[in-house]
């Protein structure tokens, strides 16, 4: 067993290592589970117990760009992927190439994102009450949702509010994680143009692999639970 | 069962003295299981005491009978404990139907009390020894909670809902009522008493009481105020439900759910009345949300006024279920 | 001492491997993390302490003559705060678990060093936003910071100390991550899961928790912090918000955190009762498996903090019933660590006087959460002092007690010299009376209805809160002997051979301290947990050397024992 630049002091070899990290990363991206399921227990809770403004809350959203962003994901876990397939390879410029793609996806959620974040803010939708800034709901005008009048009628503004909220703090969240994972990314991208990484030694790419496609499963819940729930008003 | 341990508080309603049981059972069983655990450890700590520096004794194999035996054991004590716990508990939480009933509006740092019959109180309740007591609490801004150690009750006050909690005073006295739920500065001047009397005593204070109308006759009166009954009327011809008779009655509602309306599903409808919606009836519902407008010693009045009427029946088709009213179909 | 320097050149250990302020703050070896931890521990103990002191001082009179109420309240906060998130939770795995996990296990460090050392910087950062909290007047919601309480009246600096207890979490979950994955890919060769000592098996018990349970109040701290800035209303009635939801999200944590708390004072417990009676523990697999079995099932009961809060009340028997069920698995290791003791060969070192004063405040503060746990019963106790015995009894009578038996323990180990055993004994003997005057009166006062975080109280109350007031005191004073006769100790005491106790873990398989790199070679293990042979039996086995060495005093190299 033949000592290797990448092994810690601390490890007998890099098997030992790479097994380390990989159950340390499960066991981190357990604790991300129980994070973010606090969120989801507020947002089932609030749901249940208010179905009809979830549902037109819901339908305001731009479903449009929440499927870009989706699709946008759903590709850089794509990339991610690859990346972590050429560094199995020890293929040091197609590692950097899809690290690249990986974090340009990954910025454009981001981008798009901010579209989003922008139109409620324009919208009054962001739930807060400052002097200069307040939280409105006009329940008539929902144009490009096209929600029948009554249904609009129906909702309680406080818990509208409510799921705006949800909104914010999830999607926050979320956005937070991949604004880590683009730090993460660009050190991946340093490390590689280094050629620290090579067929046997290449865990950090792993191992940011798995914390990427985490963020994009938790997006994946996100995209349906959020967006989609009102998509029956529509018709 | 009257048994009377040290250190407790005085045995003054018809469950405390059955608490008081199962504690001085749960204290005979501590004493044993911490006197025998106790007495084996002193007798092998003395007995097997090191006695050379260097010496190692044989080592003793673990017995899957004895693990059994402390295992299934303790187990099945546990389950006793449990049961009869959850008996109490179950006594306290089922509210008798006859019984003298009382509201409370807690706020930081006071108990305001309203009798059925209109007298009101602060930090003090009058109630007649040997009557069921049924009191029916909300608070006006955090959480308090409502006990009296004498009682051997206690029941969190939470905002946005009625809790309940009942007794029958055994013996007269004045007993302490404290707020056990932490409330902020005032936390421990919110302590009140509880007057037991007896019966005569009662009658002659209720009279000396000036009561300014009884509360349903307050909720009457604020009913008109705000309107209620052009909505709200006896003869299922206006556009909102029948209330005569609804109380305690079950209500189909618009979603095919069905709830029993009782103190909280009213507070709820005045407070939020989109929140159900009586089936038949237009959604979303054109009764304006009096959420903010009106106290919480108001919705209690209104909710009185309401149970009030709920033995009455309506005035048209005799229904106990509101009927939608045919116009609006 | 100086001629003997002269003769043998210092060994070197982890102590004196490097010297500089640097060499502390940026080390990654865990045995100097955990040095670290226990100075930051240790200070907030004593900060913590100094709350309890003005709040017992305070309560020696039923009128509040002492302080304002508000500063009352202040003050009871920030003792929960501090003694929970800054001293109980790190207490025994960020010091102990630190010292001892990776040379329990054979390993050179934990998995991730970096991490490691990351923690305790987090932890410093909590701590720092928590001080700056209690320097701008402290907060005043209780450290269970019940909503609406907390997000809408309070006036205090909810949001700064909730930060800090935000920011500590991550130091919990990190240490956590790192116990686990150490214990499962850092064994040395042979050290099976069944011959890890039983200290590795409740610290992976208690690692769970922490990585499962710890991001949850995370997220129940953000909530509130929301809340409270932009008051949205997810806990405020008015809005349609839930307060008891808070507290779900909160027990949730909050309940397992206990177990964060006693599970690794039952792990040392288990290392002492076993090394000092020098026996096998009776029915290892069953203390083992009761520890992963606390641990789980310690996620189910949050609800029995609730019984009272309007939940509905088949909901209140479920949590009791498994209140119960996790109650079982602490009865099965106290009735295992008294067996233990049957046939040994039992010392009455200060380390085994604690071990006995935890198993004997750990029966009192279990049993009486049998009294909680029954429904019937807890409607009356529920927050009275019932209550606040009840826990101090687990939390100081049994953690504290197993932190401190542990620390007199491994005292050779982490600093190479012994103790003064007299006074240790002594010391131990103060705090077990100090203890019991201080926390049994609270039981009778909570009987009596004195309900808890109460600034003044009716005058009935009184006597019991005078002896419990005169116990803390002599309880305070049993704290500041060991802290001056450890200090004190680490420069003159006498120096410590590799085993001074004839104990058999693998940590006293190598020097005291030990180096570096933990163990000169990588340990190669071939015995069973505890696996104590009389001589005979050992000569009989063939395997008097590695037994023997256990028992052979001095293997120091360079050590003048």
């Amino acid at each position: 067993m033949a000592t290797h630049a990448g092994l810690a002091h601390h490890f007998d070899d890099v098997e030992q290592q790479r097994e380390a990290g990989t159950l340390g990363m499960w066991a981190f991206l357990v604790t991300e589970v129980m994070f973010f399921g606090g969120l989801f227990m507020a947002y089932i809770l609030y749901r249940w117990k208010y179905p009809s403004e979830f549902a037109v809350a819901s339908n305001s959203l731009n479903v449009t760009m929440g499927f870009i962003n989706t699709l946008v994901l759903i590709c850089s876990s794509l990339t991610m992927a690859l990346a972590v397939y050429f560094s199995q390879i020890g293929n040091r410029r197609l590692i950097t190439v899809f690290l690249l793609l990986t974090m340009v996806l990954g910025t454009t959620f981001l981008v798009i994102k901010g579209f989003e974040y922008h139109e409620k803010y324009v919208e009054h939708h962001v739930p807060v009450r400052f002097p200069t800034y307040e939280f409105k709901w006009e329940p008539h005008v929902s144009d490009h949702a096209g929600a029948h009048e009554a249904t609009s009628l129906a909702v309680d503004t406080g818990r509208v509010e409510m799921f705006f909220w949800l909104y914010f703090a999830m999607t926050g969240v979320h956005a937070l994680h991949m604004i880590i994972g683009l730090g993460i990314l660009t050190t991946l991208v340093i490390m590689t143009r280094r050629g620290r990484f090579t067929p046997e030694y290449h865990s950090p790419v792993e191992l940011s692999g798995l914390y990427w496609h985490f963020v994009d499963i938790v997006w994946i819940f996100l995209f349906p639970l959020l967006y989609l729930i009102g998509a029956h008003l529509h018709r | 069962m009257q048994l009377s341990i040290p250190f407790s508080p005085d045995q003054a309603s018809s469950y405390s003295g059955r608490v008081d049981a199962l504690f001085a059972f749960l204290c005979v069983l501590t004493i044993l299981f911490g006197a025998v655990i106790t007495l084996v450890i002193i007798y092998f700590a003395i007995k097997y005491r090191r006695r050379k520096e260097d010496e190692i004794p044989r080592g003793v194999e673990g017995s899957m009978r004895l693990e059994l035996f402390w295992t299934i054991g303790p187990f099945l004590i546990a389950m006793g404990i449990f049961l009869w716990g959850s008996s109490l508990y179950f006594t306290m939480y089922r509210p008798p139907d006859e019984a003298l009933e009382i509201y409370i509006v807690a706020k930081q740092w006071m108990w305001k009390f309203q009798h059925l019959d209109g007298q009101r109180e602060i930090n003090e309740l009058h109630v007649p020894v040997g009557r069921k007591v049924k009191i029916t609490m909300t608070t006006e801004d955090v959480i308090h909670s409502f006990f009296v150690p004498a009682f051997r009750i206690k029941m969190d006050v939470v905002p946005g809902k009625y809790s309940k909690v009942w007794f029958e005073p055994t013996k007269p006295g004045r007993y302490h009522l404290f707020c056990a739920e932490y409330c902020g500065t005032g936390h421990s001047r919110m302590i009140g008493w509880i007057d037991v009397m007896e019966a005569s005593e009662y009658q002659a204070w209720l009279a000396g009481g000036a009561a300014e109308g009884s509360l349903a006759s307050s909720g009457e009166k604020l009913f008109q105020q705000l309107a209620c009954n052009t909505c709200h009327r006896s003869d299922a011809q206006g556009r909102g439900p029948v209330l005569e008779g609804l109380f305690g009655k079950a209500v189909q509602l618009s979603d095919g759910s069905t709830v029993i309306a009782d103190e909280n599903y009213i507070r709820e409808s005045i407070l939020n009345s989109q929140a159900k919606i009586v089936a038949g009836f237009q959604k979303p519902s054109i009764m304006p949300t009096f959420q903010g407008l009106i106290s919480e010693e108001q919705v209690l009045q209104l909710v009185a006024y309401i149970k009030s009427i709920g033995t009455k029946q309506p005035t048209e088709g005799g229904a106990a279920k509101p009927q939608p009213p045919t116009t609006q179909q | 001492m100086e001629t003997a320097a002269e003769v043998v050149p210092p060994r070197t250990h982890y102590v004196n491997a490097r010297y500089g302020v640097k060499s502390w703050l940026l080390t990654t070896d865990h045995k100097r993390i955990a040095l670290l931890y226990l100075a930051s521990v240790t200070f907030f103990f004593f900060v913590g302490g100094f709350f309890a002191v003005l709040i017992r001082l305070e309560l020696l009179t039923p009128q509040g003559d002492l302080v304002q109420a508000e500063t009352y309240n202040r003050l009871f906060t920030m003792h929960g705060v501090v003694m929970i998130f800054f001293f109980l939770i790190p207490a025994i795995p960020a010091v102990l678990g630190n010292f001892l996990v990776p040379l329990m296990v054979g390993a050179k460090d934990l998995a991730f060093p970096r991490i490691n050392l990351l923690s305790w910087y987090i932890y410093t950062l909590g701590a720092t936003f928590t001080v700056i909290a209690i320097l701008l007047g402290g907060v005043d919601t209780g450290w269970t910071f019940y909503t609406p309480y907390s997000s809408t009246y309070s006036n205090g600096n909810v949001i700064l100390t909730g930060l800090g207890v935000f920011i500590v979490g991550f130091s919990s979950i990190l240490t956590g991550l790192n116990f686990i994955v150490t214990i499962h890919t850092m064994r040395a060769p042979g050290l099976t899961w069944f011959r890890l000592p039983l200290f590795i098996w409740s610290h992976y018990a208690t690692s769970l928790i922490m990585i499962l349970g710890t991001p949850v109040i995370a997220v129940t701290i953000l909530l509130l912090a929301l809340e409270r800035l932009a008051h949205i209303g997810i806990f405020d009635p008015a809005l349609g918000g839930d307060p008891v939801l808070f507290q779900h999200l909160f027990w949730f944590y909050s309940h397992p955190a206990v177990y964060i708390m006693v599970l690794p004072a039952m792990g040392v417990i288990s290392e002492l009762v076993a090394n000092m009676t020098r026996k096998n523990i009776f029915g290892y697999k069953f203390v083992a498996f009761a520890s992963i079995a606390i641990a789980v099932f310690g996620f189910l009961v949050w609800g029995h903090h609730m019984f009272v809060s309007t939940q509905s009340v088949y909901a209140g028997m479920v949590f009791s019933i498994l209140s119960y069920a996790v109650a079982i698995p602490s009865a099965v290791k106290v009735f295992n660590w008294t067996a233990t003791l049957y046939k040994g060969s039992i010392s009455y070192n200060t380390p085994m006087l604690y071990a006995f004063g935890f198993i004997g405040f750990f029966i009192i503060g279990g049993m009486t959460g049998l009294f909680l746990a029954a429904l019937g019963v807890d409607i009356h106790v529920h927050d009275t002092y019932f209550v606040v015995a009840h826990f101090h009894y687990i939390m100081v009578g049994g953690t504290i007690m197993g932190y401190l038996g542990g620390l007199h323990y491994w005292w050779p180990k982490i600093s190479g010299r012994m103790y003064p055993e007299g006074w240790a004994r002594f010391a131990a003997l103060v705090i077990f009376v100090g203890f019991n005057l201080t926390f049994f009166p609270q039981f009778l006062l909570g009987y009596m209805g004195m309900p808890r975080r109460y600034y003044a109280y009716p005058e009935e109350f009184q006597v019991l809160n005078v002896m419990s007031s005169a116990g803390a005191s002599i309880l305070g004073v049993g704290y500041l002997i060991p802290m001056i006769y450890l200090i004190w100790s680490m420069r003159y005491g006498p120096h410590a051979s590799a085993n001074p106790w004839g104990a058999f873990g693998l940590e006293w398989r190598t020097s005291s301290p030990p180096p570096t790199q933990n163990f000169e070679e990588t340990p190669v293990v071939t015995w069973e947990a505890y696996e104590f042979h009389p001589r005979e039996e050992r000569e009989a086995l063939g395997v008097m050397d590695v037994l023997d060495r256990t028992l052979r005093p001095n293997v120091n190299v360079g050590d003048r024992g």
